[in-house]
């Protein structure tokens, strides 16, 4: 620690390599997001699923060979969470009794299980809820942009948007890479992922802005490293407390909300790493200024020193 | 003095955190598996007797019965697993008979004067106590069209009264009306007519052809929209009155978004007996049968529900519906035969009595509507789609002479079973559905599934709490215990808030409060990171708090306002799930920003603040600098 306080690290020092690999990384998974696809989840494509919990670990091959020779088509049979329960996902549509004759189908065969649970998410409103889903993420980022903004500068708007949609789509990449399942709890991680991200990315500019005012010497890349320094531990506690009960999440958790987990982690540590060498070389990039920085002087008091910002007054009275 | 809060201040803050530990309270007692029991009637109450003898049924059995208690007309029974919630239900059913209805219920455990502040546990999501949830859709276009054909045989009776000759006045596409006339004072006699009458419309007079006069009613805007709300408004009445039929303890019903609703039932396993009561489209006309000489337009030939290879061809126009009925009962007829008894409203009798009263002799049909939805599978663009037709199946249930005219009651006989007919009275008592609906989604948890869920979810809160203790003790001594103490005091508070505002837990909404456990901390971190830094930059103990304190609260609100923002979006946006994750989040921000500026800055306070301080214990070696 105490070589670091004498000495900032030189973080803008490696940017351009950083650059680079972060451009390789949204490249990647851009490519992986067009030819695999993403593997999208029952909310989205819609479609039927039966989860059903097996007395000893089955073997999967049987069962679907057991669903064929009942006249099913297009299923996916796999193993959720434990090697006894099994998700089975049927594109057929559903009806009253398809749940319990996918059961019976299966009991046939000589295996005791149960159903655990069961779902039937109509196409259209699977459709329905994928295009408003892309709207809410739109929407959020638009709303970044401009309460950024408005509240800095338009310069960090940009630089707390750009590494928000490069957390995005590094996530997907990866989902879309791994093939694991996207579905609408994924899709609130992401939005999570945007909230912790911007939160990063906000305080690291908040300090920015404070050194813009208050260092007199030195170039931007100069004041945005030593913001950068000074903020870094911070940066990582908050990461390491927000991984640490990501990791209990994943865990612990259950298989129900294991993808919404390692959606949240990679959103985590990509969005650390995204506040520091995205947002902060991005405004090195867009040339943020000493000036940019000013607050508009205010007529007849011009050429007075701009103050620093102060909490509202009612909290100093605290 | 520096670093010292005025005595209110602390007042404040100390009555904030009992009300929230009041409110939270409740939490700690888990619900009970219960059962309840209700009268099938409302006529019907539970008396001791009853209770007595449902209870005896379930101690045979050889479970153990917690509490049994009488609150208003239901009973209540308290018992000690869920195994033994499932297997007395069918018990305690088929010991007290189809008088009452049993159902699965949670019975909150609150002690009473926890209840007597209006204290209560937050309510558990589906996916956490295990049922069923649908949503369906209703099908606008035939409300619309239903609605026009009530028009239009209303108008077209009105114009023979009048003696005004027309012909047509079917349907058309395009919500609209379209009549004929012979000359063009018909058509105006007709105009002035309908415009005195039907606001609804919105009229066209066109000649397509030499001779010919059209009339064109054409539903507004306005009135199609009001039909569509009026449908699904009905809907939710008859769905809710159908879910009461049904017996299920904390149903909800809700509109979602213009055309759909949400049903949600707590504890129901069997879904298909849910599906087929709630989405039961069944509904009666009753029409005559058409004369001879009648012209084909205006007739339709329908088959009987009992022999499909016989028909009978009926009149169009309709006499009244299920929708007139305002009481039905199954009962028996003189030969032993199931029968519904049913009694017309107001409006319903009347139409009844004037459409049979010049028809005596002739014959009436009382016609069964049921929908239903099929699918197929079609090569669509060389992709095989799944496509979902709406079928509408029309059948006779009885073709009967009218000896006299009828009034507002009399019977239905031609049923097939008792079954059929408790069911048809059932169907007709709750009311019709306005429009027909289609399950456009379904879900079903297992009462298992939902337990696992709670341990799996409680497992990793508690987990991820503890690490974050430990993290924040190791690393900042004495500050990082009043960040643990303020990250209590936030996840209590986010539970009171959770529990005041009645929000409903689910598996998402744990995942949201284990993050803001995780980010809780965040703005602590800011804090306590500035103290650090000021103290390094040479400042005197009290100050550097004082200015640890106020120089993070800009980094804390903008970070947090917008977080916040995405917050709200993800709940206006989201559904089901993700607004049980947004709503957690946005609490847990608010919460968290009060416990970090107020709650630790009082503690610390407390602690440190109005006399000499040396050394601070913050973490790392910075105190001698």
């Amino acid at each position: 620690m105490s070589e670091v306080e004498k000495k900032p690290i030189d973080f803008m020092g490696i940017r351009k390599s950083a650059a680079v690999f972060s451009i390789i990384l949204v490249v990647a998974s851009f490519i992986s997001i067009a030819v695999n696809g993403l593997n999208q989840g029952l909310d989205f494509t819609g479609g039927a699923s039966v989860e059903l919990q097996y007395d000893k670990p089955p073997e999967l091959d049987e069962i679907r060979s057991t669903l064929s020779e009942a006249g099913y088509e297009n299923f996916v049979v796999q193993n959720f969470g434990n090697e006894t329960s099994v998700l089975v996902r049927l594109s057929e549509a559903f009806d009253d009794e398809l749940a319990g004759r996918v059961t019976d189908a299966l009991r046939a065969s000589g295996d005791e299980l149960d159903l655990v649970s069961s779902a039937f998410v109509g196409s259209q409103v699977g459709e329905e809820l994928k295009e408003d889903s892309g709207l809410g993420l739109l929407l959020a980022l638009a709303v970044v942009l401009i309460y950024v903004g408005m509240r800095f500068q338009f310069k960090f708007g940009i630089a707390s948007v750009v590494p928000l949609a490069h957390d995005v789509i590094i996530i997907l990449g990866i989902f879309s890479l791994f093939q694991w399942t996207f579905d609408l709890s994924v899709l609130a991680a992401l939005l999570a992922v945007i909230g912790y991200s911007l939160n990063d990315t906000i305080v690291v500019a908040d300090r920015i802005r404070e050194n813009f005012r208050k260092m007199r010497v030195g170039d931007s890349e100069h004041i945005i490293n030593e913001s950068i320094h000074q903020t870094i531990s911070r940066t990582l506690n908050t990461s390491g407390t927000t991984l640490a009960v990501l990791l209990a999440l994943y865990f612990f958790g259950g298989e129900a909300i294991n993808n919404f987990a390692i959606a949240l982690i990679i959103g985590v540590v990509v969005g650390t790493y995204s506040s520091i060498y995205v947002s902060a070389s991005l405004l090195i990039v867009l040339g943020v200024t000493r000036e940019d920085m000013l607050v508009p002087p205010k007529e007849g008091l011009a050429g007075q020193e701009e103050e620093e910002e102060q909490p509202p007054e009612w909290l100093n009275r605290m | 003095m520096l670093n010292k809060y005025p005595l209110w201040k602390s007042l404040v803050i100390l009555i904030a955190v009992v009300i929230g530990f009041i409110y939270a309270l409740p939490n700690l007692y888990p619900d009970d598996f219960a059962v309840q029991i209700t009268g099938a009637r409302s006529s019907t109450a539970v008396d001791e007797r009853t209770l007595e003898r449902a209870v005896s049924s379930i101690e045979e059995a050889g479970f153990e019965v917690k509490a049994a208690s009488i609150n208003e007309r239901n009973g209540l029974i308290r018992l000690q697993s869920a195994e033994a919630q499932l297997k007395s239900r069918p018990l305690v059913q088929s010991v007290l008979g189809d008088e009452y209805l049993v159902a699965l219920n949670m019975a909150p455990s609150t002690p009473d004067w926890l209840r007597s502040v209006g204290a209560g546990p937050m309510k558990l999501g589906l996916d956490l106590r295990g049922g069923v949830h649908f949503l369906l859709e209703v099908d606008m276009e035939s409300a619309l069209e239903q609605r026009l054909e009530a028009y239009s045989s209303q108008i077209k009776r009105e114009l023979r009264e009048e003696r005004i000759r027309y012909r047509g006045g079917d349907v058309a596409d395009n919500n609209s009306i379209v009549l004929t006339f012979r000359d063009e004072a018909a058509r105006a006699e007709a105009f002035n007519q309908v415009r005195d009458q039907y606001n609804e419309f919105v009229l066209d007079q066109r000649s397509p052809g030499e001779e010919e006069f059209e009339l064109v009613l054409t539903l507004s805007e306005q009135e199609i929209r009001q039909i569509e709300d009026y449908a699904v408004e009905q809907n939710l009445t008859t769905i809710r009155n159908r879910v009461n039929e049904l017996g299920v303890a904390e149903p909800m019903v809700q509109r979602q978004g213009r055309e759909r609703i949400i049903v949600e039932l707590p504890g129901v396993q069997d879904t298909a007996q849910a599906k087929r009561i709630l989405g039961a489209t069944a509904n009666l006309e009753f029409r005559l049968e058409a004369r001879q000489d009648a012209p084909s337009g205006a007739t339709e030939v329908l088959p009987f529900r009992n022999e499909p290879n016989r028909t009978a061809r009926l009149e169009r126009e309709v006499i009244a519906t299920g929708n007139n009925v305002a009481n039905a009962q199954q009962a028996f007829d003189e030969n032993g035969q199931p029968q519904v008894n049913i009694t017309m409203d107001g409006p319903g009798g009347d139409m009844m009595n004037r459409a049979t009263r010049n028809a005596i002799q002739r014959r009436m049909a009382v016609i069964f509507i049921e929908f239903r939805t099929e699918t197929e599978e079609l090569m669509v663009d060389g992709e095989p789609t799944v496509v979902e037709n709406r079928i509408e199946e029309q059948s006779i249930i009885s073709l009967a002479t009218i000896q006299s005219a009828l009034g507002a009651s009399f019977r239905i006989t031609g049923l097939d079973s008792i079954n059929e007919a408790s069911e048809l009275a059932l169907l007709l008592r709750a009311g019709s559905l306005a429009a027909p609906m289609y399950f456009v989604e379904e879900r079903t948890i297992g009462p298992s599934l939902g337990q696992q869920n709670i341990d799996a979810g409680f497992m990793s809160v508690s987990l991820g709490f503890i690490l974050v203790l430990v993290y924040m003790l190791i690393y900042y001594r004495g500050f990082g215990l009043v960040a643990n103490v303020a990250l209590t005091i936030n996840l209590m508070l986010l539970l009171a808030c959770m529990s005041i505002l009645s929000a409903t837990l689910t598996l998402p909404g744990i995942a949201g409060i284990v993050l803001t456990v995780g980010m809780a901390v965040d703005a602590n971190v800011l804090i306590f990171e500035r103290i650090k830094e000021e103290l390094k930059a040479g400042m005197p103990p009290q100050s550097a708090i004082s200015a640890g304190y106020s120089r993070a609260f800009v980094s804390i609100v903008d970070a947090n306002i917008t977080t916040l923002l995405v917050a709200v979006i993800l709940f206006a946006m989201g559904s089901g799930p993700v607004k049980g994750f947004a709503i957690t989040l946005c609490i847990g921000i608010l919460t968290s920003m009060f416990c970090a500026l107020l709650v630790s800055r009082g503690l610390i306070n407390l602690t440190y603040g109005g006399r000499k301080v040396d050394n601070l214990s913050i973490g790392g070696k910075l105190s001698n600098v």
